[in-house]
């Protein structure tokens, strides 16, 4: 049979096509829907679409007293959810011109940091696992946060959702000889940071497939808000606890590990440091540790005087902040909730133009992004 | 440079500029919004940092408040601009900061402020063929429990 020869037939025939990755994926850290527009493999346009998880919670805190949304705010970075307790607490003690004891501020510091270890090593090997060092580094890490976890379930009796820190305190005082425990925890995870180094971080497929990929220049980084571990990885030295301690973090010596180019292998290497650092943060907090009674002294229910405040933390993310107005009733008027996954996940499209679909889930696990609080 | 002298550079610069009493920002026309956003991002105060947008219902009126964070400076601004209720228009900041992209979003999917010259001005977190915006206080809806008496 003869060949038909028309104009086209000398080159295949190939168009743009739309592919959705996810609510429902095993990459995406939760149900965060990318609509990508893809030439092949090669991702030439990219939309974001969140809300999934929006669970209204800025217009459930108008409706509930202060101490009755710290609850909620577990629900917003469920990794870190102690250091979401943290800043809504700050944030209304800030309202309520409430000044807690020196023993409360020290406890908080341990908790908070071992909580930001606990949510990087979630990151760090989730990170991997998308990377397809399937299994053995998140169990690993999995393994090492339960370490942190049996921690905070006997200081609180919870494992993932705390409601630990109290407005004006704690919850409790930290039981017997945790402290002993802790120094024996973070003995632990020193080695077992070290191993991951060893095991992931000059691992040539890692490197091949993090080193140069995704990066967020300075300017970008900034213009986009983009705050935490990904704007370090940037070049970018700004840490509020440094910059802006609360707490008695200015009593502490730690250094701010920073980035050079920006890539997902720099995001990485950051977080890593970074629990290096927290660990250092918790051994000068349990030595230095005063006396005293860090649980709550005042009553349930506030009645702020009428104003507003806006107050932020160093998250695991980035910054959190809470924009809290109050009318002099016991419910907040209008409670915003400034979340650093939020801003963090809006550079994404930016980064994964022109990569491939494969990059694109090496980019949003370095990013690290938590859907609970970039929905609310 | 202390908010203080931020705000005097900004009334002998613009004029028209006042202060908020009870929170100390700056309160800005709505008229002037851009040109104070540009005078911010590329002259001495160097705000390379729109930290956050965020609305607040007055009922008498609705407030924006614009919280700038410069990292070149290490210093913060919170300007605030209000809007009539029935006039809740205004212009994007999204062309000198990106970040405003997603924070104006928001504010128009749950108070209904319309950003003008916003590159994708669509709902966020509700549903995109939702028509009201839950936070505003007049908001209503049969599941919605209303606040309870204290």
């Amino acid at each position: 049979m003869e060949l038909m020869i028309t104009e086209n037939n000398n080159s295949i025939h190939s168009e743009e096509f739309y592919v959705n990755m996810g609510p429902q994926h095993p990459s995406t850290h939760g149900v965060l829907y990318l609509e990508l527009k893809l030439d092949g493999e090669v991702v030439v346009d990219c939309i974001v679409h969140i809300g999934y998880l929006h669970r209204s919670m800025e217009k459930i805190a108008e409706n509930r007293t202060y101490t009755q949304f710290i609850p909620f705010t577990d629900r917003l970075d469920y990794l870190a959810s102690m250091n979401n307790n943290l800043g809504y607490v700050l944030a209304v003690e800030k309202l309520l011109n409430l000044e807690v004891t020196e023993r409360a501020k020290y406890i908080r510091v341990i908790i908070a940091e071992l909580n930001r270890i606990a949510s990087h090593l979630v990151a760090v090997g989730t990170f991997a696992q998308d990377l397809g060092a399937f299994a053995t580094p998140l169990f690993y890490c999995f393994r090492e946060r339960e370490k942190i976890v049996e921690l905070f379930d006997e200081l609180c009796g919870n494992r993932l959702t705390y409601d630990y820190m109290r407005i004006g305190g704690v919850q409790f005082d930290l039981p017997q000889g945790i402290d002993e425990k802790i120094r024996q925890v973070i003995k632990y995870l020193r080695s077992r940071i070290n191993d991951y180094e060893s095991l992931l971080t000059y691992n040539t497929i890692f490197l091949i497939r993090s080193k140069d990929i995704g990066i967020l220049p300075k300017d970008l980084a900034l213009n986009y808000s983009v705050t935490g571990p990904n704007l370090r990885a940037s070049g970018v030295k700004y840490d509020l606890r440094k910059d802006e301690p609360y707490l008695v973090y200015d009593k502490f010596q730690f250094d701010i590990p920073v980035g050079e180019n920006g890539d997902a292998w720099d995001r990485y290497r950051v977080r890593m440091e970074e629990m290096r650092q927290s660990l250092r943060i918790i051994e000068q907090a349990i030595a230095g540790m005063p006396e005293g009674d860090p649980t709550a002294k005042v009553g349930r229910i506030h009645r702020p005087a009428a104003g507003e405040v806006y107050a932020k933390t160093e998250n695991p993310r980035g910054v959190l902040g809470f924009y809290i107005v109050s009318d002099g009733s016991p419910c907040p008027y209008r409670l915003k909730i400034r979340a650093p996954s939020f801003s963090n996940l809006a550079v994404l499209p930016n980064l994964i133009k022109g990569l491939r679909v494969a990059d694109v889930v090496c980019i949003l696990g370095s990013l690290d992004v938590v859907m609970g609080e970039i929905d609310r | 440079m202390q908010e203080n002298e931020m705000l005097q550079l900004l009334k002998g610069r613009f004029g028209q500029i006042t202060q908020e009493e009870a929170t100390k920002a700056a309160v800005v026309p709505k008229a002037l919004l851009l040109d104070v956003a540009d005078f911010l991002k590329n002259q001495e105060l160097a705000f390379d940092d729109l930290h956050c947008i965020t609305a607040i219902d007055r009922v008498e009126r609705i407030e924006l408040v614009y919280i700038f964070y410069s990292i070149e400076k290490r210093h913060t601004l919170t300007i605030k601009v209000y809007l009539a209720p029935d006039d809740l228009k205004i212009e994007s900041l999204a062309g000198l900061w990106r970040s405003a992209d997603w924070f104006e979003r928001e504010i128009y999917d749950l108070f209904g402020v319309y950003f003008l010259n916003h590159p994708d001005l669509r709902r966020i977190l509700n549903p995109y063929d939702w028509d009201a915006h839950p936070l505003r206080k007049d908001f209503s809806d049969p599941d919605f429990i209303k606040k309870p008496q204290y």
